[in-house]
């Protein structure tokens, strides 16, 4: 009888605390994650919505071989115009 | 059944409904992290599809920079020569002499003249807004001066009975000056032009 009694005071007093104790920390550990992955989540969203503007890079890549080849022109007629050093 | 029986159950009971409630929460907490994981997965995804191109189209705008580079520096050189062309780029951009001509290494190592000092500052500034030439038609400093399309224009102007072609009187040939050219203009006082005597 008196060592049932010990391990039910063992159970009440230090398994059951450990138990809620150890279980706590986990809870609080997962619900810490949450608001980290939330803007992590919001950040990759508004990172993508900053990319919306790469499409432009084909327009400037287009603008970039038109001033190059007008570059080209322009050094051409130079070249011919201007005597060498 | 004895009291210390109830207890134990009691105490197991108590230990059950703690775990129960812990890991429900903690499911809770975990299907919210899930969620969220799919919402990021999902934006980084997009972020991936759209930065796809973008290696292969900076590379491209790249290589056309680098030939733009290449023909100026190669024109610029061949026609004012290293050292002059060192001492123009330090005209107008005096940080810039300092790295030297991508395709020229000895740039780096020549004492850039004084260019910027005998030209003036409006001169420079000109040449550098470039809005004479066609180039700036994209420019934000303004449209170009010049129309790139008929650039011709104004040199045709010049002869707008056509170029006077071989065999054709040859026009007045330039006035030969010095203390021994046949026609003395004699100096006035007022430093104005004489007429020729």
């Amino acid at each position: 009888m008196t060592l049932e009694w010990i391990g039910d005071a063992l159970l009440l007093l230090v398994v059951l605390p450990a138990v809620v104790y150890l279980l706590h920390g986990v809870l609080r550990a997962a619900r810490n994650i949450v608001p980290s992955v939330r803007q992590i989540a919001g950040a990759a969203q508004a990172g993508s919505r900053d990319l919306d503007a790469v499409p432009l890079l084909l327009t400037t890549q287009d603008q970039v071989i038109k001033t190059v080849e007008t570059a080209a022109n322009y050094g051409g007629s130079l070249d011919v115009i201007v005597d060498d050093a | 059944m004895p009291a210390a029986g109830v207890v134990m159950i009691v105490a197991v009971v108590l230990i059950v409904a703690a775990l129960v409630v812990y890991l429900v929460s903690t499911i809770l907490a975990l299907r919210q992290i899930t969620e969220g994981l799919d919402e990021a997965i999902a934006g980084v995804g997009e972020i991936i599809e759209k930065t796809a191109p973008v290696g292969e189209v900076v590379g491209t705008i790249n290589r056309n920079l680098d030939a733009g580079v290449d023909l100026l520096e190669g024109l610029l050189v061949k026609k004012a020569g290293l050292e002059d062309a060192v001492g123009l780029i330090d005209g107008l951009y005096p940080d810039a002499v300092g790295a030297g001509l991508r395709n020229f290494p000895d740039s780096a190592t020549i004492r850039a003249p004084r260019i910027g000092e005998v030209y003036t500052k409006g001169t420079l500034t000109l040449a550098r807004l470039g809005r004479e030439a066609p180039i700036a038609a994209a420019s934000p400093a303004g449209p170009a001066l010049r129309d790139p399309g008929y650039g011709s224009r104004a040199a045709r102007a010049l002869y707008p009975e056509g170029r006077p072609v071989q065999g054709a009187p040859s026009l007045p040939r330039s006035p030969v000056i010095g203390s021994d050219s046949p026609v003395q203009y004699p100096e006035r006082g007022d430093g104005a032009d004489a007429g020729a005597v």
